[in-house]
């Protein structure tokens, strides 16, 4: 499987990672690599096979709905970059 | 002092023939030392004697927990209130943690003293310890070739006796690995064995933390301290934890020692070969039947893993944004461009690579083809296992196909990176625990691991067995040449 440089494009956009030209002919390329060697899955059939998305195949354990952590916005907006009246500060996005 | 084992060294600080100021203080004085190894991120040494002072004053008072005073090195992956806790990465490089992971607030509950946050391959995504933004360890048997990864500086740390024992986690191997590589004890749990809770993620079906230490003794003894349920940790088990230390020196006489001859086969260094098998004639005259088994899957792991792993981490570390936490880029016109200049300047070309990887795999139209096809060939691969535990106790084999390789010999060719951890990755996409011990020393004074994989929480058994050889052999006790005194 070889991917052009549209698709690694696409696939940085996605991923939200500025990439410059030499940047994406080089992740074609590993990409493209990788990807073959991925392949080698399609060797094994798996047909009726249930996926298996976890050790503990899905039986995830639930808990009550209560309020268990104490405010501690302090002391996380300390290591933020920039906020403000406790509010995270970003770029306007709304005009 | 540094060659002691932590049974020793407890022994020593209940009796009060030595103080955890002293102990700290010796391990202080062997890291700066040795600081050309680049083994640690950070090292506090105000904060850890201030530590030790506290652990002093409650062997004083006749009170210790097991481990109180030993002093611990922890992989730079788990959150240390007050303490950068970087990741190995450049976009963690200013984060300040504003609380302790659950092995830390473990750890410190017993007043074990924190000796310093450990080198690491970014993110955890290395088998090397070449990615991080803090640049490479050294391992301590041979400077030219690497530790291993992604645990490496807690790998290096203990094999060059800096400390008496470290912290690590394991995705696909990067406790065990590096273990094999340093010549040291390195045992991932069993996955839900020991909390996750403040452990930056990588790949959370897969991510377990597990201790590194010089002997298997000794990784009874910190596991006994970090494991249990955690109520923080969603994918904690609530299950009892077990006396590690009871069972250790038990009879394995009759117990049946599984060899799947995929883990024989091409690729295997001849050298590493003859240092496992005559372990494992070592199991024999020691009663255990050597018996073969068949993994069918087993050379599909690599493949399956990189696809699940870097899925899971391309949805891990899109928290990673520059807006609550961590680096942000200094020049951005709008917020789209603030995320992808953060992200391109704070994560390396490796954690780049395994993002793209992911993303690809998860996105529509290829979703199927990759990430669901993987997560069946995952079942299989349990299901493997799970028929082979039904005729053997314990699975054997080498850690790794070859010994420790040079710095820069991989770093070209990500799928040879890959390939190192093609005999560990199977226990973390089945969730099963699973050890590397030192078993000897190759032709060229490398150290060899073996690596013993047991049933799903059967953590005493795999400690049984990795005991059993060490009571018998001293390739545990052995340091790199230049770090005996």
């Amino acid at each position: 499987m070889a991917l052009d440089h549209q698709t690694v494009r696409e696939i940085a956009e996605l991923a939200h990672l500025e990439l410059d030209d030499s940047e994406i002919d080089q992740h074609a390329d590993e990409l493209s690599r990788i990807l073959g060697f991925i392949e080698q899955m399609n060797q094994v059939d798996t047909t009726g096979v249930e996926p298996l998305a976890h050790p503990h195949d899905g039986r995830l354990r639930l808990r009550d709905d209560q309020v268990t952590e104490s405010d501690q916005r302090a002391s996380f907006q300390r290591i933020a970059p920039a906020t403000e009246a406790g509010l995270y500060l970003v770029p306007r996005v709304i005009e | 002092m540094h060659t002691k084992s932590l049974t020793e060294l407890s022994i020593d600080l209940i009796q009060q023939k030595l103080s955890s100021t002293e102990l700290t203080q010796h391990f202080l004085e062997r890291i700066d030392l040795h600081r050309q190894l680049n083994a640690f991120i950070t090292v506090d040494a105000e904060r850890a004697l201030d530590q030790a002072r506290a652990a002093d004053r409650r062997l004083g008072r006749g009170t210790p927990a097991p481990l109180t005073g030993i002093p611990i090195a922890h992989k730079d992956i788990f959150c240390t209130e007050g303490m950068l806790t970087s990741c190995g990465s450049r976009i963690l490089s200013n984060f300040v943690s504003p609380y302790n992971a659950t092995m830390i607030e473990k750890l410190r509950q017993q007043d074990t003293v924190i000796l310093g946050k450990t080198n690491m391959d970014e993110f955890a995504m290395g088998s090397s310890n070449e990615t991080s933004y803090y640049g490479p360890v050294a391992n301590p048997w041979d400077e030219s070739r690497v530790p291993g990864g992604s645990s490496g500086g807690s790998a290096a740390a203990v094999s060059a006796g800096l400390a008496p024992a470290a912290t690590g986690t394991d995705t696909g191997g990067s406790i065990r690995q590096p273990a094999s590589f340093c010549g040291v004890t390195g045992f991932k749990p069993s996955y839900g064995r020991v909390s996750r809770y403040g452990m930056v993620a990588f790949a959370s079906s897969l991510d377990q933390a597990g201790p590194l230490t010089r002997s298997a003794q000794d990784a009874a003894l910190l596991l006994q301290a970090t494991a249990g349920f955690d109520p923080r940790d969603s994918t904690s088990v609530d299950r009892e934890t077990p006396d590690y230390t009871a069972t250790l020196t038990a009879d394995i006489s009759g117990l049946k020692i599984g060899l799947p001859k995929q883990y024989f086969g091409q690729g295997l260094d001849g050298q590493v070969e003859l240092v496992v098998r005559e372990a494992l004639a070592h199991y024999e005259a020691l009663g255990a039947r050597l018996m073969d088994v068949d993994l069918p899957n087993s050379a599909l792991c690599v493949p399956c893993y990189y696809v699940l792993a870097p899925s899971e981490a391309s949805s891990n570390l899109s928290r990673f944004d520059g807006v609550r936490y961590g680096y942000r880029t200094q020049q951005y016109d709008d917020l789209t461009q603030m995320y992808a200049k953060t992200r391109a300047e704070g994560f390396g070309a490796e954690v780049k690579r395994r993002i793209m990887i992911g993303t690809y795999a998860l996105s529509a139209g290829y979703y199927d083809a990759y990430y669901l096809k993987a997560q069946k060939l995952r079942r299989l691969i349990a299901d493997d296992f799970r028929r082979a535990f039904e005729q053997c106790d314990v699975i054997m084999g080498p850690t790794t196909p070859t010994t420790a390789f040079t710095l820069g010999e991989k770093t070209d060719d990500p799928i040879a990176m890959y390939l190192n951890d093609i005999y560990t990755i199977s226990a973390n996409l089945a969730g099963l625990p699973a050890i590397s011990i030192p078993a000897g020393l190759s032709g060229d004074g490398m150290p060899v691991g073996l690596h013993i994989i047991g049933r799903y929480f059967d953590e005493p058994q795999i400690l049984n067995f990795a005991h059993r050889l060490q009571m018998g052999t001293d390739w545990h006790r052995r340091s790199p040449p230049g770090y005996t005194s």
